[in-house]
């Protein structure tokens, strides 16, 4: 038996492969969860439909998207153009710090100067974080990979060490920044948790939409991306356009931190690095690098995100099986993905074989 | 104010044990164009697995095996993904390691979650009160023999120089008869298995327990020394002991009363931004193997 390349690929082909890694990915994932003492039917119930079972559970689900939203495309943005960008993490995350920086030095700003001001230095601070990699890149040609990826723990170590020192909650001691003042809180929608942090996401999952499929810059964005020799050759400066995505790239990342600080826990605090950026890697792949495949591969991991937390608490079996269940699907969908470009035949005879008679 | 150089070179040892391991099973995938970026959770799985195995059963040695076994799985799924299907590598390697994370911690909050850590049996330190070569068999086995050994392997055998080959230049060794999948899985397969062993360390040797960023980063270390020592073992070797020694350096420095007052976070992530500055310095202009992140099929 072997691979061989298809000549023709039918239209449905990619529907079922994504569909055959769903069914792959719940086998797979059976196994552990009996192991843990669960019934995996209940427990995948818990992860996809319940969360989705009443109104606040919805509403849950898109708080948790929010995040993945921007990470999300982050790294669809820098992938696209070819632009290897792991470090959404650190990216975010001191996003998220920049944010801080501002609202405990102005904390008395009003909302319509505060929430402006919190977003940009987030995206600011991101950009910030992006930078170097992308310098080294841009100018020494070193693998932006290996240095993308190297920032996020030290960005972690930042984190850790602005909490437990300058940024130490003055009243508790934990370590904490105190809580933002009045006009750093994103304004709450439908009468619960979800935050105006949502509608920026949603804003910027359009923009892109639209910039990516029907602008000259989406054209060459993509050119640069699929093929940078021949997109060199027809004058698209590659170079140039990965240096901007990844700034950009930064620039997201950084805003979803800010987004959760101020939309969610209107302080800073270690929590905060829950692999958000990360996560973001799964999203863009999963979304094909699409801004609107991000949006809906978000909302997905969002609503297995928020039921782990119910299957944990209703069926005691650990949060962690979320991690497990999307990078599960992950993988099994790109090798689907990949495996379909092929068909499998068995191997042809060394020899003819002889004829009888 | 005495300063302990010993003491801070003994460290530097200790600390470039799971590097030298997890660096030198990169560079073998590497070498043949296959990066595989699973090596963070394949340290972390080699420490978790180490560690389940020596607290269920309370053999060192079979806790050791283990961790290798788990280490050469997780070579040969990056393997299936990315050289039998060919995913794009830089997904398949950070989806490895986001699931083997995931599973570990999953496992460890299932069977260890709630109640007080659990402590293991752990190797003892050889030629103890002896200075700088007080160090776990690891350490050894590291240095005198895996670094010599992979080294020899690669200069010097048919198998390494099959390795180069389909890394440079696949299609002229699959003309010449090398089955560059069969080369490209073993080199993942044993890559694999020496990133298990060097995170085993961390638990079996180093902790005698496990925790949750016990690895932190180290696998990402691992593959920028790789970079950094442009794919050969001296240098790579050398990389290894450089972050070693401003490890253990910060290390000191915390302990150091005059400076006590530099944030403690602050001194761990200087090995991080060495390592950095390091690459920024000596990552110009390098070579990358011909074939590198590059999957294979015959036209």
């Amino acid at each position: 038996m072997r691979f061989v390349l298809r000549g023709r690929e039918p239209r449905w082909l990619a529907a079922a492969a994504a569909g055959l890694a769903v069914v792959a990915t719940l086998a797979l994932t059976a196994g552990p969860i009996r192991l843990a003492g669960a019934a995996p039917v209940s427990a995948f119930e818990r992860y996809v439909v319940s969360p989705l079972s009443t109104g606040n559970g919805i509403a849950e689900v898109l708080l948790a998207a929010t995040p993945l939203l921007f990470t999300g495309l982050a790294v669809a943005i820098a992938f696209r153009v070819g632009y290897y960008n792991i470090g959404a993490e650190g990216q975010f995350l001191v996003g998220a710090m920049a944010t801080t920086a501002v609202a405990l030095a102005l904390p008395d700003l009003p909302a319509a100067a505060a929430l402006p001001l919190g977003l940009v230095g987030g995206a600011l601070g991101g950009v910030a974080w992006a930078f170097l990699p992308a310098f080294l890149r841009r100018r020494a040609g070193i693998d932006e990979v290996v240095t993308t990826l190297l920032l996020n723990p030290v960005a972690v170590l930042l984190l850790q060490g602005m909490l437990n020192g300058p940024w130490r909650n003055p009243d508790t001691g934990f370590p904490d920044s105190a809580t933002f003042g009045v006009g750093y809180r994103l304004p709450e929608l439908f009468g619960s948790r979800v935050h105006a942090g949502l509608l920026v996401g949603l804003v910027l999952v359009a923009v892109t939409a639209v910039v990516m499929s029907a602008t000259p810059l989406g054209v060459r964005l993509r050119a640069a991306g699929q093929s940078p020799a021949a997109a060199e050759f027809s004058g698209v400066p590659v170079g140039l356009l990965q240096w901007r995505s990844a700034l950009v790239s930064g620039g997201l990342a950084g805003l979803g931190g800010a987004s959760q600080v101020l939309g969610v826990q209107h302080q800073l605090t270690g929590s905060l690095a829950a692999g958000y950026g990360y996560t973001g890697v799964v999203v863009a792949t999963l979304g094909g690098l699409s801004a609107v495949g991000v949006l809906a591969v978000a909302l997905l991991l969002g609503d297995v995100q928020v039921g782990a937390q119910g299957a944990s608490i209703a069926l005691q079996l650990p949060s962690q099986m979320g991690g497990v269940l999307t990078s599960v699907l992950l993988l099994t969908v790109v090798a689907a993905l990949s495996v379909r470009h092929y068909r499998l035949v068995r191997r042809t005879p060394r020899s003819p074989r002889p004829v009888e008679g | 104010m005495d300063f302990p150089v010993v003491a801070v070179l003994a460290a530097t040892l200790t600390i470039a044990t799971p590097l030298v391991f997890g660096a030198l099973g990169a560079l073998l995938g590497e070498r043949t164009g296959v990066l595989n970026l699973g090596i963070e959770g394949t340290l972390y799985a080699g420490a978790f697995i180490g560690f389940l195995v020596a607290a269920r059963t309370g053999s060192l040695a079979l806790a050791t095996l283990a961790a290798v076994v788990a280490g050469a799985l997780a070579g040969a799924l990056m393997a299936l993904l990315a050289v039998t299907l060919g995913v794009n590598q830089h997904v398949a390697g950070i989806g490895i390691t986001l699931l083997l994370v995931a599973a570990c911690d999953f496992t460890n909050r299932q069977l260890f979650g709630g109640g007080q850590q659990t402590v293991t049996e752990k190797f003892g330190r050889l030629f103890a009160g002896g200075g700088i070569v007080a160090q776990y068999p690891m350490t050894f086995v590291a240095f005198l023999v895996l670094a010599p050994a992979v080294w020899w392997v690669l200069r010097s055998t048919g198998a390494g120089l099959r390795l180069t080959a389909v890394g440079e230049n696949p299609e002229a060794a699959d003309t010449a008869g090398i089955s560059v999948a069969r080369t490209r899985w073993t080199a993942l397969v044993v890559g694999g298995a020496l990133m298990g062993l060097g995170g085993s360390f961390l638990t079996l040797s180093v902790l005698g327990t496990f925790t949750l960023d016990i690895v932190s980063g180290r696998g990402w270390i691992c593959i920028a020394l790789v970079i950094f020592g442009r794919w050969k073992v001296v240098p790579v070797v050398l990389g290894a002991l450089l972050f070693g020694l401003f490890d253990a350096l910060q290390l000191q420095l915390a302990i150091t009363p005059a400076f006590g007052s530099i944030p403690n976070e602050l001194l761990i992530a200087l090995p991080y931004l060495v390592v950095i500055a390091a690459l920024a310095v000596r990552g110009r202009g390098v070579r990358y193997p011909g074939a590198y992140l590059t999957a294979y099929r015959r036209a």
